[in-house]
């Protein structure tokens, strides 16, 4: 493309002393904010304040704020998060502190014992809820959450982050529905995966008792055969 | 008062022993309405005339170029939003196309055409707004700030919808969008776009043939061409001044080679041209929106293989840059392979144009430097990231 082609010159403007009327501009300027004071009665673009807490902006069901961790059927048990920290080492602020729950034993609870969130370190971002690997961790739309404690009100524990998959499915239901058809179609397959293992395991061990049948069988024939012989 | 050498910023800006006590010195910030934030100007007037202007700035230093060398490449993303708080979006996508430089990644059709649209979106943000706060500037708090701001929630609107965030959007991925456009939302957009002249032809006539505002910003600030370019100025400040310099058309990135679009030169480069000359490329952005929303294709919104977790670019270097609102937005990285830049630069517009406020202010009045500053245009928390 030509440099001559891209060219869009701006007009000259008169410098100030050879306007024509002084102050003509200023009372188009008054016309079009009065125009614009007018119509911000009844035009509907241009009324853009709200009467809140009376009325309420609809909120996009994309809007993110801070996140919460989803769980299945009960908050003690069901909960999604196995405490894996690749949230907590990709969260850019580093405002998530998770410590993984142990039997006496010392072995891994794959649940969290510990998940906190400080919401005033928090940025939003989302990035929690994007490497989440097992749909545990969303972002919520919850906005009105002013507190006069400021930090056990802004330190987020399980107790308040928890909140239940129908919450989820209310929040964004396109994204929840998605997610519960991926966790059920995993979910089924781990069950085929778990009855193909037991029909194995059950096809083994009729073949094992069939071979140890068979085994007896032909031990009891030599039997047979030995005995037959020493009889003859 | 009292001058200490050892503590240069936090010391009174009179000092005593000057020979000529009819010079009086200001200190304009760093708490100022007219100074775009926290940025301080040491000025030295003779009367109402500048004779010498310091700038002061890193009030609001947050450390991003150290903190980014030590998180992952997804991590500094989010701060990317916070360098200029006005215009996400291209801050987002400078960082995507410099590590996409980087790993040579490549970007689905459709998420380029995504990108433009935010992009020019946020163009239409920033310069609405711009026209706001430099009426602002000249004293007139209200009316054009209003419209301006009435105008630029209804393009948050719809960046909500998309990113989750009015502002702080985190919305560019490497190869691609972090997500698809919702439901409805290009139709939404064309809606926007398609009102949005009338709008700028009622700010135009609004404000153009304003008689204060043609007295105050015409021959004020002008440079000669040469000194801009020695200076790095790039932007609509540079244009203003008939440099015909835009990366969209030098060294086109994403699809910017299809479009038809002009670009806009002022004559003078007084204020009142860095004016109008976004005015002008508001129109020519509109432009690009048509052309973009009509030939929006489907497909991926991200490259099917790009990772999100563990990424690792291989070991090399690249500097990326973009046509910003603001002028050249460039990131500079060194990767050694590991999953942390080794070195992370940014090349920010309003910091390199704000270099030369003192030569276009030298000789005028105390009234003008406000005006001067206004029209390059600064977002501090850019300047001092």
């Amino acid at each position: 493309m030509s440099a001559e082609k891209t060219i869009d010159r701006l007009p000259a403007v008169p410098k100030p002393g050879r306007w024509i009327m002084p102050g003509l501009g200023l009372i188009q300027g008054l016309v079009i904010s009065g125009k614009n004071a007018i119509q911000s009665y009844y035009k509907k673009d241009r009324m853009t304040t709200i009467q809140y807490p009376e009325q309420r902006a609809v909120i996009s069901p994309n809007f993110r704020n801070f996140p919460f961790l989803c769980y299945d059927d009960d908050a003690a048990t069901g909960l999604r998060c196995t405490a894996c920290s690749i949230c907590e080492n990709e969260c850019p602020p580093q405002c998530i502190y998770i410590v993984l729950d142990r039997d006496e034993n010392g072995k891994s609870l794959k649940r969290p014992k510990v998940f906190d969130i400080d919401i005033s370190v928090c940025m939003n971002c989302g990035i929690c809820a994007e490497v989440c690997p097992f749909d545990s961790i969303y972002m919520d739309g919850e906005y009105e959450m002013s507190t006069d404690d400021r930090f056990g009100g802004l330190m987020l524990g399980l107790d308040r982050l928890a909140k239940s998959a129908e919450y989820h499915m209310k929040l964004r239901p396109e994204e929840a529905s998605a997610v519960m058809a991926k966790r059920k179609a995993e979910e089924e397959k781990k069950a085929a995966a778990a009855a193909a293992k037991a029909a194995k395991a059950k096809a083994d061990l009729e073949a094992k008792a069939k071979a140890a049948a068979e085994a007896k069988a032909a031990e009891e024939a030599q039997a047979a055969t030995e005995e037959k012989g020493e009889s003859a | 008062m009292i001058s200490d050498s050892s503590m240069p910023y936090s010391a009174p800006t009179l000092e005593p022993g000057e020979d000529d006590d009819q010079l009086l010195r200001v200190s304009l910030g760093p708490q100022h309405p007219s100074t775009h934030g926290v940025f301080r100007m040491n000025v030295v007037l003779d009367g109402e005339t500048v004779v010498s202007l310091k700038s002061v700035f890193g009030y609001l230093h947050r450390n991003h170029e150290k903190l980014a060398e030590n998180m992952t490449y997804l991590s500094s993303m989010p701060y990317t939003d916070r360098l200029d708080y006005i215009c996400p979006l291209t801050n987002n996508w400078a960082l995507a196309h410099a590590v996409e430089k980087l790993a040579g990644i490549e970007v689905p059709e459709r998420a380029e055409f995504i990108r433009v649209i935010t992009a020019e979106l946020t163009r239409l943000i920033n310069h609405t707004a711009f026209m706001g706060f430099i009426l602002g500037d000249m004293g007139a708090w209200g009316s054009a700030l209003m419209y301006a701001f009435r105008e630029r929630e209804k393009i948050l609107d719809l960046f909500e919808d998309l990113t989750g965030a009015r502002m702080m959007s985190n919305f560019m991925r490497y190869g691609g969008c972090r997500n698809d456009l919702p439901a409805g939302w290009a139709d939404r957009c064309s809606i926007v776009v398609n009102d949005y002249g009338p709008f700028l032809d009622e700010l135009e006539k609004f404000l153009v043939g304003n008689e204060i505002l043609l007295a105050r910003t015409q021959d004020v600030g002008q440079l000669p061409q040469k000194t801009l370019i020695n200076g790095g100025i790039t932007g609509p400040m540079l244009r203003a001044a008939g440099v015909n310099y835009d990366i969209r058309k030098v060294e086109p990135y994403g699809i910017y080679d299809r479009f038809d679009f002009r670009i806009p030169l002022g004559a003078k480069g007084d204020c009142y041209d860095r004016i109008m000359i976004r005015f002008l490329e508001m129109r020519e952005s509109l432009k690009i929106l048509r052309q973009a929303l009509d030939q929006l294709p489907a497909g991926d919104y991200i490259h099917p293989k790009a990772k999100i977790r563990n990424f690792k670019p291989p070991v090399g270097e690249a500097y990326a840059r973009i046509e910003g609102p603001k002028g050249e937005l460039g990131f500079h990285l060194i990767s050694d392979g590991t999953v942390n830049p080794f070195r992370y630069r940014i090349r920010p517009p309003s910091f390199i144009n704000l270099t030369l406020l003192e030569d276009m202010c030298l000789g005028l009045d105390l009234a003008d430097v406000v005006i001067i500053l206004g029209s390059v245009d600064i977002v501090l928390g850019e300047v001092d990231r």
